[in-house]
């Protein structure tokens, strides 16, 4: 399933004198099966972004096209756009809201109009996906851990079989070991399904090591949309925007700037420690 | 969509009536919203739509600001019109199908709506012009003789004040929920009305959850500040009346006097 | 000179049912002792669900220790005509950026601690001005908290609670929920309190980037201390600290490959300046 925003810009507030540009003229085209890290600070846009690329919000100028089809032309199946294009919000976990975690992960499935059995086989392999075992099926969703919450939401989006699949920080408020979990988890579920992964992130160091491309925003538009490695070469650029690059390829950098004869190319550990002992 | 109710937030900026003692402000919004009921004629909201647009103009709040909140109440005006407009009986306007327009009925509806769409403008000045700590100050000195009869004046003037600064953070978070059950497919529009108060309980449920837990971690934030209720409490900005509020006293009962006068001679 | 001591904390959530009956004991803080010194910057460093958040909460009186004691300037948090005394040295500064902010324009809610504590007017004004300034949102001071960004928020708490004087700023997670631009923002401000104002500070967090400078780190785990000591000697465990599902810095972890590998480096490497450092001595 592909995805194309094209030329698409946001006002918040459209006329009036509080009008707000969100979006700039974004253009980005979204392929099958890709991880996709979208990275900007607050206010870059990219939540609006995300919102666009399942028709939450229309946008104020530009198109959306999903498989070539509009996705604002009259008639254009809206709801099941949604159920194709699986958005987690942030904190999805303050979502939840029924008496228990099953029922709530069948919400979606069931707000598609799919039968008993398909719902109940879809909100368990949803929750399987996730690595959450049967004992808590039937416990109130309230009584789980952070973490655990966090993965029965994106269960409740993942029950819907989305062929993409759109993050926005996901592993916000997570220890080390929960985030390098959830993460991992992502990874195998777009193995094991083939679908597109969008993950919007503020961590450099994250999307250095899952994502194959990035696109980075920055006051409402794309800077840079390339592949990691080409992205984080802007070094000086990301940095003015706030945004750094990974906490390694820094440590390059300062090497580099030390006198050492290394590469700046560097986004992951292994990389430098084949580096420096390379030099 | 939500965000646009503007009843009841602050809007910073430095005018004469911002500046007002919040007792004169409070003071000032009661004799108006009684002189609207006063009124029995256009000269008495002509009068009413002058010292309105003073305010308005003093205030140096956009008035495209005040309107955006309006837009909440559109429906309830329109009911109000409508129902007044074909419900009063009296001269016949104009007649057709089974609804007719009567001359009182025209009138009542005019009235209705004026008084209506004034009340909530004349009462947003005063809380677009006034921080809710003031306004809690205001209503807790005014109504201090209250505490005579042990009515908790401080305590409820100090919930006002935390309900206020929550509207807009609670109103944003139910858009945001609202977006995200969207997003598993939940339909708010739809037209049969079962569903729809169907559709409310993902929306209701967690955002019962999370007004409870802030407000369990505001109590303990606000304890953790050493807040123990109103016994020994010193004031960061004390209210103390200036020149200019005693003026404005003399200006809101002019007001209210010539509101009288016009309803009494004409 | 000890701050804050606990002795032998322990803490038990009793969880009941409907009629009030006792359903289960979680036992979220077990024999916990260490003291803090005046000055100090101690980090509390644990996962999710590892007691740390339960833990500080003790250290202002908002929890009592169902075992054990916990002493701030020597008084008893259990002895109830300490607690104001208590809450007046020990501020708190906690996660959620909204739900701390009290007044609707950013100096109110300042001044809402020292109106609480009975401070004159005047002195309410001079102490806003100086909290404000000490955390660099004196230019914001007649803003509505709303519109501020994430990191401005809790620097505006910083500064509600630094306008109490406190002796002792406990950081209950501060940055779990901002970007990176808003928790460079929280981390200078404690950093620049507790150098320049010498207020002691303690700061929770999983962040281990955060704790590079702390004196002390205590890392928490099921409710016990699992390590204590410098942040060198903590991060020079690497494997335990996976073990406990945290984290090093990605220099660190570097640095330890390197060592692996046959370089000659020397102790624990925190920052890319001692790698430098390092690695020059290897030439």
């Amino acid at each position: 399933m592909s995805i194309i925003v094209n030329h698409v810009t946001y006002r918040y507030n459209a006329g009036t004198a509080m009008e707000n540009t969100a979006l700039n003229d974004v253009n980005i085209k979204i392929n099958d099966s890709e991880f996709i890290g979208l990275i900007g600070h607050t206010g870059s846009g990219k939540s609006t972004l995300v919102q666009h690329l399942n028709g939450l919000i229309k946008p104020t100028e530009g198109g959306i096209y999903v498989d070539g089809a509009d996705i604002w032309d009259e008639g254009y199946d809206l709801k099941k756009l949604r159920g194709e294009v699986g958005l987690v919000f942030q904190y999805p976990e303050h979502q939840l809201f029924e008496t228990d975690v099953f029922t709530d992960v069948c919400f979606g499935p069931k707000n598609l109009g799919l039968s008993e059995k398909e719902i109940q086989l879809r909100a368990y392999e949803a929750l399987k996906m996730v690595g959450i075992e049967d004992d808590y099926f039937y416990q109130s969703p309230f009584d789980l851990s952070g973490g655990q919450k966090r993965r029965v939401a994106i269960a409740g989006v993942l029950a819907m079989k989305p062929k993409v699949l759109v993050l926005d920080e996901p592993t916000a408020g997570l220890d080390p070991k929960g985030r390098d979990e959830l993460l991992d988890k992502l990874s195998s579920i777009r193995k094991e399904t083939g679908c597109t992964i969008v993950l919007v992130s503020h961590s450099m160091e994250d999307v250095a090591n899952y994502a194959d491309r990035i696109v980075v925003m920055d006051k409402g538009t794309v800077v840079y949309d390339d592949t990691p490695r080409n992205v984080f070469k802007h070094y000086k650029e990301l940095k003015e925007m706030g945004l750094g690059v990974p906490q390694i390829t820094e440590t390059m950098y300062a090497l580099k700037e030390a006198g050492f004869n290394v590469s700046t190319d560097i986004i992951t550990i292994e990389e430098a420690v084949k580096e420096i002992l390379g030099c | 969509m939500l965000k646009d109710i503007t009843l009841g937030q602050y809007y910073p900026q430095e005018s004469v009536i911002h500046r007002l003692d919040p007792r004169v402000k409070l003071f000032g919004t009661f004799l108006f919203i009684i002189s609207l009921f006063i009124n029995d004629n256009f000269i008495g909201y002509i009068a009413s739509v002058l010292f309105l647009t003073t305010v308005i103009i003093l205030s140096k709040v956009p008035f495209s600001f005040m309107v955006r909140g309006m837009k909440a109440i559109v429906l309830l005006l329109l009911f109000s019109v409508v129902l007044n407009l074909f419900m009063t009986e009296g001269e016949v306007l104009v007649s057709f199908w089974k609804l007719t327009i009567t001359k009182e009925g025209l009138y009542t509806a005019i009235f209705m709506a004026l008084r209506l769409s004034f009340l909530i403008i004349g009462s947003s000045i005063m809380t677009l012009t006034t921080t809710p700590n003031h306004l809690t100050d205001g209503l807790e000195k005014s109504l201090g003789f209250l505490k005579v009869i042990r009515v908790p004046v401080h305590e409820i003037s100090m919930m006002m004040s935390i309900a206020l600064r929550f509207i807009p953070i609670l109103m944003e978070e139910t858009d945001k929920i609202m977006r995200a059950q969207m997003a598993r497919g939940a339909d708010f529009e739809s037209k049969n009305l079962i569903k729809r108060i169907k559709s409310l309980i993902p929306l209701l449920v967690p955002l019962f959850v999370s007004a409870f837990r802030r407000a369990n971690d505001l109590a303990m934030a606000m304890e953790a500040r050493c807040y123990k209720g109103g016994e020994g409490r010193t004031k960061m900005k004390p209210l103390k009346y200036q020149g200019i509020d005693r003026v404005s006293y003399l200006i809101i009962l002019l007001y209210f006097a010539s509101i009288i006068a016009i309803r009494v001679i004409v | 000179m000890e701050i804050v001591k606990a002795d032998h904390l322990s803490f038990d959530y009793i969880r009941r049912d409907e009629e009030g009956n006792v359903e289960g004991i979680t036992t979220a803080v077990n024999n916990v002792s260490f003291t803090v010194k005046k000055g100090e910057f101690v980090a509390i460093l644990g996962h999710n669900g590892s007691g740390k958040s339960t833990l500080a909460k003790h250290l202002n009186a908002t929890l009592y220790p169902t075992e054990g004691a916990v002493y701030v300037e020597g008084k008893d948090t259990n002895d109830e005509k300490n607690l104001w005394d208590i809450r007046e040295t020990v501020g708190m500064v906690f996660q959620n950026p909204d739900n701390q902010i009290i007044g609707q324009i950013v100096e109110e809610d300042v001044g809402f601690g020292p109106e609480n504590l009975g401070v004159p007017t005047k002195e309410i004004w001079e102490r806003v001005e100086e909290s404000l300034k000490a955390v660099g949102m004196y230019e914001y001071r007649t803003k509505s908290p709303n519109r501020l960004s994430g990191g401005q928020k809790q620097r505006v708490s910083i500064a509600g609670v630094l306008a109490m004087h406190p002796s002792c700023i406990v950081f209950d997670e501060p940055t779990a929920m901002l970007d990176p631009i808003g928790r460079k923002e929280v981390i200078r401000a404690a950093r620049a309190l507790n150098d320049v104002e010498k207020i002691t500070v303690i700061l929770i967090t999983h962040y281990m980037d955060e704790i590079v400078h702390a004196d002390k780190v205590i890392v928490m785990d099921k409710g016990s201390i699992a390590m204590a000591g410098t942040p060198r000697e903590i991060f020079s465990q690497i494997d335990k600290l996976k073990e406990l599902r945290l984290d090093v810095p990605q220099v660190t972890m570097c640095a330890h490959l390197l060592k692996e590998k046959g370089l000659n480096i020397p102790g624990t490497i925190l920052t890319n300046d001692e790698l430098i450092e390092a690695l020059k001595k290897c030439r």
